[in-house]
C-alpha cells in the first residue's frame, strides 16, 4: 500500500514546488513594478501633466531655458570624448592584467579601486589637483613648466573646463570598462591568438584580428553600460565646475532642488531616457554579434 | 628573440606601473590633503610629501555642521539597502539558479534590462510619490531608491553565487532526510555566504556613494553625500578635500575585500 501512495505524495510534493520559483522571484517583480515600472511612467505624466490638462509647457520651458543647450551640447560632448578615450584605456589595462604580471593582485587591486569611488568623490579628488593653489599646478612649478599657478578652472574657458571633467570621468569610470572586458578576454581560448602568433601575425594584429572581435559581446555589454551612465554625470560636474557648466542631469538637479519645478525636472528626466534609449539601440544595432560569432 | 621577449616583459610592466600611479596619485594627493593642517591645504606651492601630518583638517570636517548626523543616515540607508535588496533579492537570485521556469529568462532579462535604464530620473517622479506617502525627506524613502538601483544587480550576483554551488550538495542533503528549506539553512547557505557577503559590501557602496537619488529625496535630513553636494561650493578647502578623502576612504577597504568575487559578479551580467 505504501508503494502505491509513494509516487502520489511525491507527485503531489512535486506540483507544490512547481509554483516555488514564481513565489521567490514574486518580491523582486513587484518591488521593480512599483519603485521602477511605475515611477518610469510617472516621469512622463510629470513631464506631459500640468494639474491633469496635457501639455508641452515643461518642454517650453525646458528648451527655452539659457542653460538647455549648454547642458545638451556639455552631455554629448563628455561621451563622445571620454568613452573612446577610456575604452581604449580599460582595453589597455585588461590586456595588461590578463598577461603574466607580477604583482598581478596588487595591479588588479589599483585598477578596480575607483570602481567603488562615487562621481561625488572623484570629483572632489580632481578639484584638489586642478584648483589654482592646487597639487597640479605645485607638480608643475616643482618641475620649472610654469612659475605662477595657472588657472585650470577657468569659467571662461569651456575647453579647458571640459577638459579637467573629461581627466576626472576616465579616472572614475574606466574600472567598469574594464572589469568587463578582463570577463570577456577570459573566455577567449588562448589557442586562437596562439595560432595567430603562429603564422606569424603580431600584437596589434592579433589584437585586431583576434582579441577585439572575439571580445565584442563584452564591448556591447560595456559601451551600453557607460553610454547610459554618461548621460546621468553629475555630481563631477558640479564639484569640479561648480556652475562654470552643467549637465542634463545636473539641469533636472537644479530644476527640482533650487527651482523646486517637477514638472521641467521631470521633462529632463525623460529626455535623459529617451536619448539614453536611443544611444542604446544604436549600440545594439552597429555591434550587432551574430550567433555564430559568438561561438559559444 | 629571448633579449626581445625580456624587453616586452620589462615594457609590460612599466606600462602596468604607470596606469597604476595614474590610478594612485590622485588618491594619495587627496589623503595628504585631508591629513594636513588646514594651513597648508590652503598653502601653495603644496607639499608632495607627508611633512605635517595632521587630523585636524579631518576633525574640522568631521565637526562641521550637519556632518555626523549626515553620517549616521548614510550608514543607516545604506543598510536598510542592503537588508531589502538582499532579502528580497536572494530568493529570486535562488530561483534563477535552481528552477527553470516558464518566464525565467524573461524575468532575467528584464532584470538586466533595468540596467539600461538611468535610474536616477526615477528620483523625480518618486519624491513626488514620497510625498504623498509621507515619507519625504526620510531615510526609508533613499532607501527605497536607492534598493531600485541595488536589487537588480543583487538578484544577478546572488543567482550567480548559488549557480556556483553545486546543486547535488543540496540533492544530497535532502536524501538524507533534509526538507529543501532545512538543505538550503545547513548545506547551501554557509557555502553561499563568502559570495553573499561580497554581494551585501557591493549593495552597501553603491547606496554609501549614490548622491543624485539622495539629493533629490532629502532636504533637512539628507545623506552624507547629499549634505557634501550642498554645501560643496560655499564650503572652505579643508572641509571639501576632508569630505572628498572621507567619501572615498570605504572603496579602498571594499575592493581589497570583494575583489575576487567582482569578476564573477561581472562576468555573469554579462552573460
Amino acid at each position: 500500500m505504501a508503494s502505491v501512495a509513494q509516487p502520489a505524495a511525491q507527485a503531489r510534493r512535486a506540483r507544490r514546488w512547481e509554483g516555488l520559483p514564481y513565489w521567490l522571484v514574486l518580491p523582486t517583480l513587484a518591488y521593480l513594478v512599483i519603485f521602477f515600472a511605475w515611477p518610469t511612467i510617472q516621469a512622463f505624466g510629470l513631464a506631459f501633466r500640468e494639474d491633469g490638462v496635457w501639455t508641452l509647457d515643461a518642454f517650453d520651458t525646458m528648451v527655452n531655458d539659457l542653460r538647455f543647450k549648454e547642458a545638451l551640447r556639455v552631455t554629448l560632448i563628455l561621451i563622445v570624448v571620454i568613452i573612446p578615450l577610456q575604452f581604449a584605456l580599460a582595453v589597455a589595462m585588461a590586456l595588461l592584467v590578463n598577461a603574466q604580471l607580477r604583482a598581478r593582485g596588487f595591479f588588479l587591486y589599483v585598477f578596480l579601486l575607483p570602481l567603488a569611488i562615487s562621481d561625488l568623490a572623484a570629483g572632489i579628488v580632481w578639484s584638489s589637483i586642478f584648483t589654482e593653489r592646487g597639487y597640479l599646478n605645485t607638480v608643475l612649478e616643482k618641475l620649472g613648466i610654469i612659475d605662477t599657478p595657472y588657472i585650470w578652472l577657468d569659467f571662461q574657458k569651456e575647453s579647458l573646463l571640459l577638459f579637467t571633467i573629461v581627466v576626472a570621468e576616465i579616472w572614475r569610470s574606466t574600472a567598469l570598462l574594464m572589469i568587463i572586458l578582463v570577463a570577456g578576454l577570459q573566455g577567449i581560448p588562448k589557442e586562437f591568438n596562439e595560432a595567430a602568433g603562429v603564422f606569424g601575425a603580431g600584437f596589434w594584429q592579433r589584437l585586431w584580428h583576434v582579441t577585439l572581435p572575439m571580445l565584442k559581446p563584452s564591448i556591447q555589454v560595456a559601451l551600453l553600460l557607460r553610454v547610459i551612465l554618461a548621460f546621468e554625470v553629475f555630481a563631477t560636474v558640479i564639484a569640479i565646475a561648480g556652475e562654470g557648466t552643467t549637465t542634463l542631469a545636473a539641469e533636472a538637479y537644479r530644476w527640482e532642488n533650487t527651482n523646486q519645478d517637477e514638472n521641467v525636472a521631470a521633462a529632463y528626466a525623460s529626455l535623459i531616457l529617451v536619448l539614453s534609449l536611443v544611444s542604446a539601440g544604436i549600440i545594439l544595432r552597429f555591434l550587432r554579434t551574430r550567433k555564430e560569432q559568438l561561438l559559444r | 628573440m629571448t633579449a626581445r621577449a625580456a624587453l616586452g616583459r620589462i615594457g609590460v610592466h612599466l606600462a602596468a606601473i604607470l596606469l597604476a600611479l595614474w590610478v594612485l596619485i590622485p588618491i594619495y594627493f587627496i589623503t595628504l590633503a585631508a591629513f594636513s593642517t588646514q594651513e597648508s591645504v590652503y598653502q601653495y606651492p603644496k607639499a608632495l610629501l607627508p611633512t605635517d601630518l595632521s587630523t585636524d583638517t579631518m576633525s574640522f570636517f568631521l565637526h562641521s555642521e550637519g556632518i555626523v548626523p549626515s553620517l549616521q543616515r548614510s550608514v543607516i540607508v545604506a543598510l536598510l539597502t542592503l537588508v531589502i535588496s538582499l532579502g528580497i533579492g536572494t530568493p529570486a537570485g535562488y530561483a534563477l539558479a535552481r528552477f527553470s521556469f516558464r518566464g525565467a529568462d524573461t524575468f532575467r532579462l528584464s532584470v538586466v534590462g533595468t540596467r539600461a535604464f538611468p535610474i536616477v530620473i526615477l528620483s523625480i517622479p518618486l519624491a513626488v510619490t514620497f510625498v504623498r506617502w509621507g515619507i519625504d525627506d526620510t531615510v526609508y524613502g533613499v532607501a527605497f531608491a536607492h534598493t531600485a538601483l541595488a536589487l537588480p544587480f543583487a538578484v544577478l550576483v546572488t543567482s550567480s553565487v548559488f549557480a556556483g554551488i553545486s546543486v547535488e550538495l543540496e540533492e544530497a542533503a535532502m536524501t538524507l532526510g533534509c526538507s529543501r528549506a532545512s538543505a538550503i539553512a545547513r548545506v547551501i547557505l554557509p557555502l553561499a555566504l563568502p559570495g553573499l557577503a561580497a554581494a551585501a559590501i557591493f549593495v552597501f557602496i553603491i547606496s554609501w556613494n549614490e548622491v543624485f537619488a539622495a539629493a533629490i529625496l532629502t532636504l533637512q535630513h539628507r545623506t552624507l553625500p547629499a549634505q557634501v553636494l550642498a554645501v560643496l561650493n560655499a564650503s572652505p578647502l579643508p572641509f571639501k578635500f576632508a569630505g572628498g578623502f572621507f567619501l572615498l576612504a570605504p572603496s579602498l577597504i571594499v575592493i581589497l575585500i570583494i575583489r575576487k568575487y567582482l569578476f564573477n559578479m561581472w562576468g555573469r551580467v554579462v552573460k
